[in-house]
């Protein structure tokens, strides 16, 4: 297992917004985290990368129990993530973006190699004809590509990606996921939070499923939309697995 | 990309370097004057920038490294006859040592409240050494005139004194391209468009933050060390004028914040401008009115500078204009 | 001993009542628009040229005298809010920093054309009041008096009135309070001139028992920012308590050690606050 997380509580003053969440991710898959507005999803994702410390719980990342440690710490472990609002630093250029991902990442390299690293990332996503643009000029799309990059000059084991094809139009939705099933295939570990339905059950080995901070389904992406309780939580929306299964 | 091939990085150097080569050629009193004080914002404000405008942490107050370096360097040298070299070098040390107790606590503020509790800290320090005896309290401290004998007199000790801050000002100016462009650079500017996704992406914010405080605190230790010494006494008036603090903010400002040029040509034109006004018959008595309404005129209309605004409009000068 | 550190604390006290007027025109500025206004000082020096200009020239009563100060004070946050804040009111934080100091500088730079440095007072005496073994100075209770009255009409003006509603709404949320259809620039420049206002009020208050000059609101400028920390950033009623806090501070310290430390704790304090409690000694957690 690559990424345990054990029990995970978190409150917010008196809002409780994860109770007792319990998975385990093995090496090489894809995990969707999928659920309604407000679920938690994306405060797991900030516990489990340390920009939140858990009330209560563990998060064992390789084996090692990194709970509570600080983002920065989690990043050189081996965690990389890309955010659902980017925010490219908007003074460099395209390229020195993704090489503050290399330089600080796991592999921590020094500038001139990070440059290199950051121009392989930035071809994987298919951003590298703008590396020497002002990073401000990009479109959304772009951008999200970039926020990509970033994560994976990062050389990561575990990739966390939060809403990567949200603001996309359907044309950019389709090679988006060939590039995130092409970062699989290299042996990246990636957990994903998506709203588009058809991208995540198609591209997701596995499927979890939080409702107001608690797990309420886990399983392939076939069972998790055939679940009751998994309807329920999007409005009894009857016509979802339908809708779900049409692809 | 090896640095000592970049124009971007001997061009502030050479013109700073032919600059006070000709003041020390031509020997006079008046221009080394004029010449001393252009120095001193030129390295403070670069000083300066090293913090604000590559971490984006505006500090306030921060002339209060500029006084209690200064104070220390000064004490070092007039009470206990360092050498003018070391009690300077002893005026940055403690600087850098207070930036970074002070910083471990204070850099966890972001925005608004950083800036407040340097201009805290700054009037703290303030009162304090107005009160603390052996830097002579509310009277300050003054020379002994045995000092100005090691360097040959007193007129010798202040071409001396100009040679040092020149020195100054010209490694200040090298640490600053330095930083941009390393590695470490690149985590502070990561740290300044985003502190969180900085972390998230593995930036050590806390610790990176605070060597670039100590670093931005160093140099002003030095430069209020030579500053007071030329002056022949120190008190805390002089020592941590809040006024003072905020031109060196301006001077940034007008150059372009984030940019290694940006504070050269800032403290240089905002101190050419001051002595024009301040010499002209027409704004002689309005001349900080005037300098009031350029600053916000530049604020409103040119927020990123001058060095910046050239940098946006003709990007191929953007290897140049570092 | 007691008497004299009764009559002390009393002292400050009153005097805490005028600087948290002062205090709370910054604390409001900020709280509904995250600026911190660096013309708050020169502001609180105009009002004191203000009411003194009236009474030297046109012989008006200082204290209705306040009445004009506090339009004019209004009138002054206006005009810095739709010259110099406007523009930059979505900007980073050093944007509407440098451009209120700019203004700081203008209005300094007028003023000391204009009136010199030299120090003015308003000679308008009232004598003392006794009470037990305290000896109070009128203007100084008329000052509190003026303070209170001032902060009560916020009061009712902030909770009780639309307009003062739709100034609380813009301060929680602008975004929110716009998509609701108040219009949010109005709301910003009135906020501004209300906050300049209680600088110039405070100023005029201040003016009838100090002597004073163009440069003479710096002090309180700082001032206000500790209070603003130890009441809580963006909120009134903490600075008023805040205002009370420092000038209790000021009148006791005096009794124990130096009046020159007087600084070296209030900046302590300050410092400490912001690093322990920065929500201020009234915030939540």
């Amino acid at each position: 297992m690559i990424l345990q997380v054990q029990d995970v509580t978190k409150r917010f003053g008196g809002l409780q917004a994860l109770t007792e969440v319990t998975f385990d991710l093995p090496e090489g898959q894809i995990l969707g985290l999928i659920g309604p507005n407000g679920a938690g999803k994306t405060t797991l994702f900030n516990v489990i990368n340390g920009v939140y410390a858990p009330n209560r719980g563990k998060v064992i990342f390789r084996g090692e129990d990194i709970t509570g440690l600080p983002s920065y710490e989690v990043a050189r472990r081996g965690m990389a993530r890309a955010h659902q609002v980017v925010r490219p630093l908007t003074e460099l250029t395209v390229r020195e973006n993704v090489m503050v991902g290399a330089c600080f990442g796991r592999e921590g390299h020094s500038l001139g190699l990070a440059a290199r690293k950051a121009d392989e990332a930035l071809a994987q996503v298919g951003l590298v004809e703008r590396a020497d643009q002002p990073s401000g000029n990009l479109n959304v799309a772009q951008k999200k590509r970039l926020e990509l990059a970033r994560a994976l000059a990062a050389r990561p084991y575990l990739l966390l990606l939060d809403e990567v094809l949200a603001g996309l139009n359907p044309s950019e939705i389709t090679p988006m996921m060939e590039t995130i099933r092409s970062i699989r295939d290299e042996g990246i570990t990636i957990l994903m939070i998506e709203h588009v339905m058809q991208a995540i059950m198609s591209i997701s080995d596995r499927i979890i499923v939080l409702d107001y901070g608690q797990l309420i389904a886990a399983g392939k992406p076939e069972e998790v939309a055939n679940n009751p309780l998994v309807i329920e939580a999007y409005l009894g929306d009857p016509d979802m697995t339908a809708r779900l299964m049409a692809e | 990309m090896k640095f000592w091939r970049q124009t971007g990085f001997w061009l502030p150097l050479v013109l700073v370097f032919l600059w006070g080569g000709a003041v020390l050629v031509l020997r006079q009193d008046t221009i080394r004057e004029t010449a001393f004080t252009v120095l001193m914002f030129m390295a403070l404000a670069s000083s300066l920038n090293i913090l604000l405008g590559y971490t984006g942490y505006v500090s306030f107050g921060h002339i209060v490294f500029f006084g209690l370096g200064g104070y220390t360097g000064f004490y070092l040298l007039s009470e206990q006859g360092w050498p003018l070299y070391l009690a300077a070098v002893g005026g940055g040390a403690l600087s850098g040592l207070i930036a970074l107790l002070v910083g471990l606590a204070v850099l966890r503020l972001r925005g608004a409240y950083f800036a407040l509790a340097t201009i805290g800290i700054n009037e703290a320090a303030r009162a304090f050494v107005s009160n603390f005896g052996p830097f002579g309290g509310a009277t300050g401290m003054f020379v002994n005139f045995s000092a100005y004998e090691k360097y040959g007199g007193a007129g010798q000790a202040l071409w001396t004194t100009f040679t040092f801050l020149w020195i100054t000002t010209l490694v200040v100016l090298v640490v600053s391209y330095l930083v941009k462009h390393s590695r470490f650079g690149l985590g502070l500017q990561a740290i300044r468009e985003d502190e969180d996704a900085a972390m998230v992406m593995g930036v050590h914010a806390p610790r990176a933050k605070t060597i670039t405080y100590v670093i931005s605190a160093f140099f002003p230790g030095i430069i209020g060390t030579l500053y007071f010494f030329k002056n022949g006494n120190v008190e805390p008036g002089d020592a941590f004028q809040l006024h003072m603090s905020i031109e060196m903010l301006v001077m940034v400002m007008l150059g372009g914040m984030g940019t290694v040029l940006g504070p050269m040509v800032g403290a240089t034109a905002y101190q050419g401008l001051r002595g024009y006004l301040l010499t002209s018959p027409i704004f002689k008595d309005l001349h900080l009115a005037v300098a009031g309404l350029i600053l916000l005129l530049i604020i409103l209309f040119v927020p990123a500078g001058a060095v910046g605004w050239v940098r946006g409009r003709i990007p191929a000068l953007r290897k140049v204009l570092e | 001993m007691f008497s004299q550190l009764a009559s002390s604390l009393t002292d400050g006290l009153l005097l805490g009542f005028v600087y948290g007027v002062a205090a709370m025109g910054l604390t409001l500025i900020w709280g509904v628009m995250s600026v911190i206004n660096l013309a708050h000082g020169p502001v609180i020096a105009l009002g004191m040229f203000a009411t003194y200009l009236m009474f030297t020239l046109l012989g008006v009563n200082p204290y209705l005298a306040l009445v004009p100060v506090a339009f004019f004070g209004l009138l002054m946050g206006f005009v810095i809010y739709g010259v110099a804040v406007h523009r930059v009111i979505n900007a980073p934080h050093l944007s509407s920093l440098l451009a209120t100091f700019a203004v700081n500088m203008i209005i300094i730079g007028l003023g000391t054309a204009i009136f010199s440095t030299s120090p003015q007072n308003i000679d308008f005496p009232l004598g003392s009041l006794e009470i037990g073994f305290l000896t109070i100075p009128v203007t100084r209770l008329l000052a509190t008096a003026g303070a209170v009255l001032f902060t009560a009409a916020l009061y009712l003006f902030l909770y009780f009135t639309r307009t003062g509603k739709a100034v609380r709404a813009v301060a929680n949320n602008r975004r929110a309070a716009e998509l609701m259809g108040i219009p949010s620039s109005l709301v910003l420049a009135l906020s501004f001139g209300l906050g300049t206002m209680l600088a110039a009020v405070a100023g005029g208050l201040i003016a009838t028992f100090f002597p004073f000059t163009i440069l003479s609101g710096g002090p309180y400028e700082l001032k206000s920012f500790v209070i603003c920390v130890l009441g809580g950033l963006g909120n009134p009623l903490g600075a008023l308590l805040g205002g009370l806090i420092l000038g209790g501070l000021e009148g006791l310290i005096p009794t124990f050690m130096p009046v020159s430390w007087v600084p070296v704790v209030e900046f302590g304090l300050f410092v400490l606050v912001l690093l322990v409690k920065p929500s201020g000694l009234l915030g939540a957690k």
